[in-house]
Formats: C-alpha cells, sequence, structure tokens
C-alpha cells in the first residue's frame, strides 16, 4: 500500500508540474504583448514598461517560468491588474467560500447519488426505477445556470422562502448561511448526483448477477444484509473512481453557480477576471483550482487503492 | 466461425439501439432540431436580430408566439436560429476535439512507453483543471466570438478523447492478431488504419454523440457568462441571460430558451445511451 502511495504521490507531483507550466504559459499565449494587454490601450509606455520589469517580461522563457514558480512557492501569485491587490489575497478570501460550498455539494451528491442508485438497482424496473432514471437523465440534461433562474424565480421571487442572492460566513449566522446555500448547491448537486446514480445502479446490477450473491440469497440471509454487507462494498469500487471526477465537474459548475447567485468565491473573481483580460488573477485562480482538484483526487485514488487490493498491486 | 461484416454488424447496432424507446425518443427530439436548424429561414417568422422598440417584453401572441425580448426581438425566432448556432458549435467543437484527442491518444497507445507517458502526463494535468475553468482560461487567450468559441470547446474536450483512444489502444494491441499483422511485416500506418482504428471507435463513438450535447451545454454557458458568442447573434445562454433580468416581468424569456438547451442535450444523451447499449458486448443478446 505504502509503494502505491508514493507511486500516487509522485505522478501528482509530475502531474502538478505539468500545470504549473500550462497556468504559466497562459499570458504568454496572449497574442502581442502581455504587458500591453494585461494593462489596456489606455496604459503608459512608463506603466507598460514597469509591468515588464515586474513580470521578468525581458527575459528569457526559461528564466520568467524560474523566477514566477519561486514566487508561487513563496505565495506570491502576482498583483491583480483590476482589483491592485495581491491576487493570493483576492483567493484567500474567496476560497473558503467555494470550499464551503463544493465540500457541501460533494457529500450531498454523493450520499443521495449512491443511495439512489441502489434503490434502482434493487427495485429495477419497478415505478421507483423508472422515475430516478428518467430524472437522472434530465439532470444531466439540464444547463445548471438554467435551473438556477428558474429556482430563483420560483423558490425567491414568488413563493419568497429563500433569499435570491449572496453569501453568509457559516461562522457569523449560520442558519442565513443554509438558506442562502440551498439553491446553490441543489444546483450544483443535481448532475453529480444523477451520474453517480446511473454508475451505482449498473455496477451493483453487475455484482448482484454474480454467485457470491447468489449464495448469500440461497443462504437465507435478509435484503439488507445482502446489499449493504456483500453487494456494496464491490459496486462501490467504481463509483468511487467517478467521484474525483465528479468533485471536477462540480467545481467547474461553481463558476456559474457563484455568478447567478451573486456569491463572492473562486468562480465569479474567475469570471470576472476573464471578463476584465486580468490574466494573472485567471493565472493564480486556475492554479489554486487545479491544486485543489489533484489533492481531492489524490485522496480519491488513495481510497480505491485501498478498497480494490488488485489496484495497488497492478 | 465467421466474423459477422461490418455491415451486418452495423444493422445489428441500429436494430439493438432503435429497439430501445428513449433512444428513438433522443433520435427524434435530435431530427426536429437539426431540421429547426437547417431550415431555420424558412421557418423563423421573424428576422432574429430586427429590433422593435415598440414592442419590447411582450407577452405572448398570435403575432409572437413565445412573445418579444428587451429590444422587441421575436424570441421564437431566436430559438430557432440559435438552434443554428448551437449545433454547428457542438458539431464542429466536437469535430476539433475528436480527431486532435483521437490522434493524440493513438500515437500514445500505439508507440512506446515514453511517448505514452508525456503525451498522457500533459493529458493529465489538463484534466486537473475542471473543463469549464480550463475553457474559460482557454477564452481568456481567445476571447469571445463563434469561432474562437468552437476553439476553444474543441480544445477543452480534446483530453477525453485521448485518454479513452489511448486505453482502447493499448488493449487492442496486445490481441493476436495485431501480433500477426506485425510479423507478417505490415507497416505501423497499415496496422492503425485496418486493425486498430476501427476496433478502438465504437466506443469513441459513444463519446462523440455524449460530447455533442456537453459542447452545446458549454457554449450555452458561455454565451450565459457572456464570454461566448457576442450579440446580436441569437444564442440560446444569451437569451437565458438576458430573460434573468426580466424574471418578474417575462419569465418565458429565460425559460423557453432553457428549454431548448435541455431538450436538444437530453436528445443527444439519450443517443449515446443508446448506442453504448448497442455496442456493449455484455449486453448483447439481451435486448
Amino acid at each position: 500500500m505504502i509503494t502505491y502511495i508514493v507511486r500516487r504521490l509522485i505522478l501528482s507531483v509530475v502531474v502538478m508540474f505539468i500545470v504549473t507550466v500550462l497556468v504559466f504559459l497562459l499570458i504568454h499565449l496572449i497574442p502581442g504583448d502581455p504587458a500591453r494587454c494585461l494593462l489596456g490601450e489606455e496604459a503608459t509606455l512608463e506603466q507598460i514598461e514597469e509591468l515588464r520589469k515586474e513580470l521578468w517580461l525581458d527575459r528569457p522563457l526559461t528564466v520568467q517560468y524560474g523566477h514566477w514558480l519561486t514566487n508561487v512557492f513563496k505565495g506570491d501569485l502576482g498583483k491583480s491588474v483590476l482589483y491592485g491587490q495581491p491576487v493570493k489575497e483576492l483567493i484567500m478570501t474567496r476560497l473558503p467560500v467555494t470550499l464551503n460550498l463544493s465540500i457541501f455539494s460533494f457529500i450531498i451528491s454523493t450520499v443521495l447519488g449512491i443511495g439512489f442508485g441502489i434503490i434502482c438497482a434493487i427495485r429495477r424496473g419497478k415505478t421507483i426505477d423508472t422515475v430516478i432514471a428518467l430524472f437522472s437523465n434530465i439532470g444531466i440534461a439540464t444547463p445548471i445556470f438554467w435551473l438556477a433562474v428558474i429556482m430563483i424565480y420560483t423558490l425567491g421571487l414568488k413563493l419568497g422562502w429563500l433569499p435570491l442572492q449572496g453569501y453568509t460566513s457559516p461562522l457569523e449566522d449560520p442558519i442565513m448561511n443554509i438558506r442562502q446555500a440551498i439553491m446553490p448547491v441543489f444546483c450544483m448537486v443535481l448532475f453529480p448526483m444523477a451520474v453517480i446514480t446511473r454508475q451505482t445502479r449498473s455496477s451493483m446490477l453487475e455484482v448482484v448477477r454474480q454467485d457470491y450473491i447468489r449464495t448469500a440469497w440461497s443462504k437465507g440471509l435478509k435484503e439488507r444484509v445482502i446489499v449493504i454487507s456483500h453487494a456494496m462494498k464491490n459496486a462501490l469500487i467504481p463509483v468511487v473512481t467517478l467521484l474525483g471526477m465528479q468533485f471536477r465537474v462540480l467545481v467547474g459548475g461553481l463558476v456559474l453557480i457563484e455568478t447567478v447567485f451573486n456569491i463572492p468565491g473562486m468562480g465569479r473573481l474567475m469570471v470576472t477576471s476573464v471578463f476584465n483580460k486580468d490574466s494573472i488573477a485567471v493565472q493564480g485562480c486556475t492554479l489554486v483550482i487545479a491544486i485543489v482538484v489533484l489533492l481531492v483526487n489524490l485522496a480519491v485514488d488513495i481510497s480505491y487503492g485501498w478498497l480494490d487490493p488488485r489496484i495497488r498491486y497492478e | 466461425m465467421e466474423a459477422p461484416s461490418i455491415k451486418t454488424e452495423g444493422r445489428r447496432i441500429i436494430r439493438v439501439m432503435f429497439s430501445r424507446r428513449v433512444a428513438i425518443l433522443g433520435f427524434i427530439i435530435a431530427v426536429f432540431f437539426m431540421l429547426t436548424a437547417i431550415f431555420g429561414p424558412l421557418i423563423a417568422p421573424y428576422d432574429p436580430i430586427e429590433q422593435n422598440i415598440n414592442n419590447i417584453l411582450e407577452a405572448p401572441s398570435r403575432e409572437h408566439f413565445l412573445g418579444t425580448d428587451d429590444l422587441g426581438r421575436d424570441i421564437l425566432s431566436r430559438i430557432i436560429y440559435g438552434a443554428r448556432v448551437s449545433l454547428m458549435v457542438g458539431v464542429v467543437a466536437v469535430t476539433i476535439s475528436a480527431v486532435v484527442g483521437m490522434s493524440l491518444g493513438l500515437i500514445a497507445g500505439y508507440f512506446n512507453k515514453w511517448v505514452n507517458n508525456i503525451i498522457m502526463r500533459i493529458i493529465d494535468a489538463f484534466m486537473a483543471l475542471p473543463s469549464m475553468v480550463l475553457i474559460l482560461a482557454i477564452a481568456s487567450i481567445l476571447g469571445g466570438g463563434l469561432f474562437n468559441v468552437m476553439i476553444v470547446l474543441g480544445i477543452g474536450l480534446i483530453p477525453t478523447y485521448c485518454r479513452l483512444m489511448c486505453a482502447q489502444v493499448l488493449s487492442i494491441k496486445e490481441n493476436d492478431y495485431i501480433i500477426s499483422a506485425k510479423a507478417l511485416g505490415s507497416s505501423d500506418l497499415r496496422i492503425i488504419l485496418r486493425h486498430v482504428l476501427p476496433n478502438a471507435f465504437p466506443p469513441l463513438l459513444v463519446l462523440i454523440t455524449l460530447q455533442i450535447g456537453t459542447a452545446i451545454l458549454m457554449e450555452a454557458s458561455l454565451s450565459f457568462l457572456g464570454i461566448g458568442i457576442s450579440p446580436p447573434t441569437a444564442t440560446w445562454g444569451s437569451m437565458v441571460s438576458v430573460g434573468y433580468n426580466y424574471l418578474l416581468s417575462n419569465p418565458l424569456l429565460s425559460f423557453a430558451p432553457g428549454i431548448a438547451i435541455l431538450l436538444v442535450v437530453l436528445a443527444f444523451n439519450l443517443i449515446g445511451d443508446g448506442l453504448r447499449d448497442a455496442l456493449d458486448p455484455r449486453l448483447r443478446g439481451t435486448l
């Protein structure tokens, strides 16, 4: 198991290194002079020259990368042209908001997705299976920004049950935090939940055909025992691999959800930065999101190896 | 035992696929939107970009079946024209990503371990980023507009094809018929074109169908954020965004284009599911 973990760690470091190269190149792939693009057409020659020096744009690309990476390790992600603030500070105030929503959504989508998947598999062909399958298909096809608009209209504007927009820290007002999170979390949960439901259903159906499940039935065990103790453990292995991917999808969805619900998180910061061509902020956000996703994927890979011994001996 | 010919296999796949009612439903919806996109200029009652300030935010009526938007433009006509944009972006973006991604996956899977490691680690790095974040990052470099959106989405969807193709090739190249072909002195190009590609393609076909829906969703998302295709071009995402400002007075402005997105994405997903079932050997004979 330790060899497996070390191997996954090395692989993650390699991927992280490539991510830093790609993220670093973001600014350099902008057509034309990056300093002029970052500062806009109204910038004076002095300002452009100053930024060029600050970003080491007058040095060879490899030297620039080395300088940038050293700064990243020191926690310096550059200064946002739009906000005039260090990107690190912008991210530090927004990352907890994004993590709060994404972790909440991740847990709910996983628990409900697995639950619905198991129900569908053990009630295969019954009405409940058809209804959940129908909702899964619709959930996968629904544009989340549109769903958000519908929820704001019905639950917020028409019925007045929930606050329309905004974010309150759980430390400040936990009740308000939950009330404000209901709509965004529901929108974000829908897609990953539908995918997890489908995967759980199909892997459960695969497992319940196995001989050892038939043996468990013939021994006269209760359905609950067979499902939980025998079928679920093996059926969940393919689902676990999917979780890392679904976390990635979830964080991607936050870009839209934070914009619609006016939530001051990383997603909205990224959209605002793209809008205003603030590539240094885009660079910082992209890097931090990639690190978070890689860490979650690493955790998923390790748990996968722990669940399935075949994987760690491969 | 003789292997079934491509023609017979193709017929079997179509038969199995269309034995599923949901796949038929998906096919009907997709054909409906395709016809709407093709014959848009003939069936749209009004010019989608023609403004009429005397007619703004009108409720549905005989003249304007779904009402008008904030600039007096006919919503139905804009939805019809929006179908052209959505489907075009979906098909072109998926073609770009499938061609590039499959080629990279083929190279990574077929040639030596070093090539595989280099290509796949770069793909892993791309996959560390959520698609929407990756697409936004690329859009920050290229900017908006129809052409750029197709390129941005095309690049954003490459990793999935590359990974699937690589996995397919790695498993196919271990087969005896590939080893025999090599022993007979067939060139790499011949082996790839005659043996590897035809066998690797079926699961990729499913992915292509599903990704058209994904590309349409992403284009709509970009347009909703205002980073995608610029106005006055009619796009479903930007229509939902405009309607969001008039939710209380005219909710249909946002709801109608959203339903169009949902239906067209659902259609491609249902076709993809049907195809997957038809191509999955484990389900053979059960349908």
